[in-house]
């Protein structure tokens, strides 16, 4: 129906102009009014098949939509132009629809969260709280989170930058090879399996109990080949005149390194690391298995259970009170933010202090 | 002592002796510099074996005193005597709930990445790359807990439509009533996480498509789905593939976002909907706080099994870029 009266309102004029070179095409308003069409359709339809869920009348009408587009871009512009039409809209709607659980779940987390985050919730530990009362804090938590991390970055960040720089300043043999070929395995490793490591060596095999280091032993074993990844990414991208030009002055190569590529590269180097603490923060498996979480605040990560945010998150809502649940909420609203702020300064040095490549 | 000897000789020549007297031997300092990132580059090989020997070690003492075949026994019960488990299930369940993730995840974000690299408006797709780096990011218990919450009593109503209309295929037939906390579930929300790690890697190859195979394409007529059809995804397939399987080693070794969703059981069921199943990682996860010494043996032997899968997967995906890398010359 609505094909007839677009081919009606368009053929007269393509006659006119008699241009052969150029085939009809559709006019700027189709494309809106078949949206306009098929939602209403759509929304029609569910309403009278009576469907509680407004993502199926969502999809009928995106169904309608890139029907009814097929069918009238067919008849009037062609098959090849309609199949174009076709990929657009998909393209489309496969964004909008991988774009609304995203933004589902930034907006639950952020609403819910806010609901118990006050000064008194990040100050305080939730010792001597009953689960199913409201009130406590995760300061214990937030600590935790802070000491394993930052221990977790002392280890893995020295050996993740010597050995990007291994690999590029001094690589090329086999060894350098198998590294490569290694940290690029290494990257995969799912982060339980990290913290079953650390769990037969650490635990098992020496007898140590849980603590935090024993987390961040395994968190270190997951931030170590990201923080190599982009190093060497960072590195490689300096410029070769700079090593010449410092070697041709008699500098020897370790004083290259350290005072003339390092320095050149330290933006993106920072952002690398920044990234793999970001990434490491939210690791929850290792930490289950070998910080065990406690309700105290533990401030020595060498001794003793500790607690950590996400293993807060995930303890809060076993708990499974409302309570509970709304304080859950809030550990994960602080995660959130925490890694976010992470990833933000991380990217503004990148942006900042970008290695001048000459581009 | 040279310069002494050619008293005569102009100055400048002095340094320069001593400069090539110097070069025969190494720096201390290079020296100990090159040993430094040498070890350094030499720990990460050590603790990667160590990885693979201890996990191997503790899992063979895990197995060798399974009553059971630790392949296909349907029960995990190390502290029984005899102790008896088997990852037949878990196997079930990761490889079905990845296996959906990727049906899910994979054309979305490929449609995700194309939208950002070629159909977005400009100022749009900028901060859009900006965003879907950030959710990247986004750790995995979150994604948990919202699915727990948000998706779970959401997906209920998918669920009955499902097993209402498509029940005939078999795996949508729901048999036991329940919440949604199902492999199907699982499937849906591993999609989710993984959606933007996909889009990420699949957006920068798209963009590394030589502009030249476009325009020709464009300047031949091609419309924009055949400029994309004929010369982008084509130079992004191994692109796609690589960062799919990356895509599913994530997938497969994600611990707490299943663990959060899923209500587990030994039990393998084709039907995805009825709750039920485990995954490897999950049933550590949950299996841990209970576990003796043995049983904790018991779970190391099943982290193995993920440990070598996710290897494999991994090595494929790493293979598959090497061979792009030979050959991308041509935009190097």
């Amino acid at each position: 129906m609505m094909s007839q009266t677009i081919q009606d309102r368009r053929r007269p004029a393509a006659v006119q102009r008699v241009n052969h070179l150029s085939h009809a095409r559709l006019p700027r308003w189709a494309q809106p009014a078949i949206a306009v069409a098929s939602i209403a359709a759509g929304c029609g339809i569910g309403l009278a098949a009576g469907w509680h869920s407004k993502v199926q009348w969502g999809l009928l009408a995106a169904m309608i939509f890139v029907l009814a587009s097929f069918v009238i871009t067919t008849r009037v512009e062609g098959a090849r132009q309609a199949k174009d039409r076709v990929a657009t809209s998909v393209i489309w709607v496969s964004f909008i629809l991988a774009i609304v659980p995203l933004l589902s779940l930034s907006w639950v987390t952020i609403s819910k969260g806010i609901e118990v985050l006050d000064p008194y919730f990040l100050t305080h530990s939730m010792n001597g709280v009953l689960d199913a009362a409201p009130g406590g804090g995760l300061y214990h938590a937030l600590l935790g989170t802070i000491e394993q991390v930052a221990l977790a970055a002392l280890i893995a960040a020295p050996i993740g930058l010597l050995t990007a720089i291994y690999l590029v300043e001094y690589g090329g043999g086999t060894l350098a090879k198998a590294i490569t070929f290694f940290v690029d395995v290494m990257t995969g490793i799912p982060s339980i399996v990290a913290g079953l490591f650390i769990l037969a060596t650490w635990n098992l095999m020496l007898g140590f109990g849980p603590s935090g280091f024993a987390g961040s032993l395994a968190l270190a074993i997951l931030m170590m080949p990201v923080v190599v990844r982009s190093t060497e990414e960072m590195l490689k991208l300096v410029p070769n005149e700079l090593r010449e030009a410092s070697l041709a002055l008699g500098v020897p190569k370790w004083r290259t390194i350290l005072k003339v590529v390092l320095p050149t590269a330290i933006g993106g180097i920072t952002t690398g690391v920044m990234l793999a603490v970001a990434r490491i923060t939210g690791e929850t498996a290792p930490v289950l298995l070998l910080v065990f979480g406690t309700k105290l605040i533990n401030p020595n990560p060498f001794e003793g259970a500790q607690a950590s945010l996400p293993l807060y998150v995930y303890e809060q809502y076993a708990v499974g009170t409302d309570a509970s649940i709304a304080r859950a909420w809030a550990g994960a609203l602080v995660l959130i933010a925490f890694v976010m702020l992470l990833n933000l300064v991380a990217r503004g040095i990148a942006r900042w202090k970008a290695p001048k490549t000459g581009r | 002592m040279a310069t002494t000897a050619h008293s005569e000789v102009p100055p400048p020549k002095g340094p320069a002796i001593e400069t090539t007297k110097t070069k025969n031997k190494v720096r201390p300092g290079d020296r100990v510099f090159l040993g430094l990132s040498r070890g350094s580059g030499i720990t990460l090989l050590v603790i990667m074996a160590a990885i693979a020997a201890f996990l191997t070690y503790r899992a063979a003492l895990a197995i060798s005193k399974d009553e059971g075949n630790f392949f296909t026994t349907f029960e995990w019960n190390p502290a029984g005597d005899p102790p008896v488990f088997g990852i037949a299930v878990l196997a079930f369940g990761t490889v079905v709930s990845s296996i959906i993730a990727m049906v899910i995840a994979v054309p979305v974000a490929v449609g995700i990445a194309l939208f950002i690299s070629h159909y977005a408006p400009r100022k749009l797709a900028a901060p859009l790359a900006y965003v879907v780096d950030l959710l990247a990011a986004v750790p995995s218990i979150i994604y948990g807990l919202w699915g727990a919450i948000f998706l779970v009593p959401y997906l209920g109503g998918l669920n009955k439509w499902l097993d209402q209309y498509m029940g005939w295929t078999y795996i949508f037939d729901k048999s036991s009533p329940g919440v949604a906390r199902n492999l199907f579930t699982v499937g849906i929300l591993l999609a989710i996480m993984i959606l933007p790690i996909i889009t990420n890697v699949t957006r920068e190859v798209f963009l590394q498509v030589p502009r030249m195979h476009e325009e020709a394409a464009l300047a031949l007529g091609a419309t924009r789905w055949e400029v994309i059809r004929m010369s982008v995804l084509p130079f992004g397939r191994s692109g796609i593939i690589s960062a799919s399987m990356l895509g599913l080693g994530r997938a497969l070794g994600e611990t707490m976002a299943v663990a959060v969703v899923l209500s587990p059981s030994f039990l393998i069921s084709g039907h995805l909907l009825d709750p039920g199943g485990g995954t490897f990682a999950q049933n550590i996860a949950a299996k841990f706080n209970e576990a003796d010494e043995f049983g904790r043996d018991a779970l190391i032997a099943s982290g193995l099994v993920l440990f070598v899968i996710t290897l494999l997967v991994n090595g494929a995906a790493r293979m598959i870029i090497a061979r792009r890398k030979e050959y991308s010359g041509a935009n190097a």
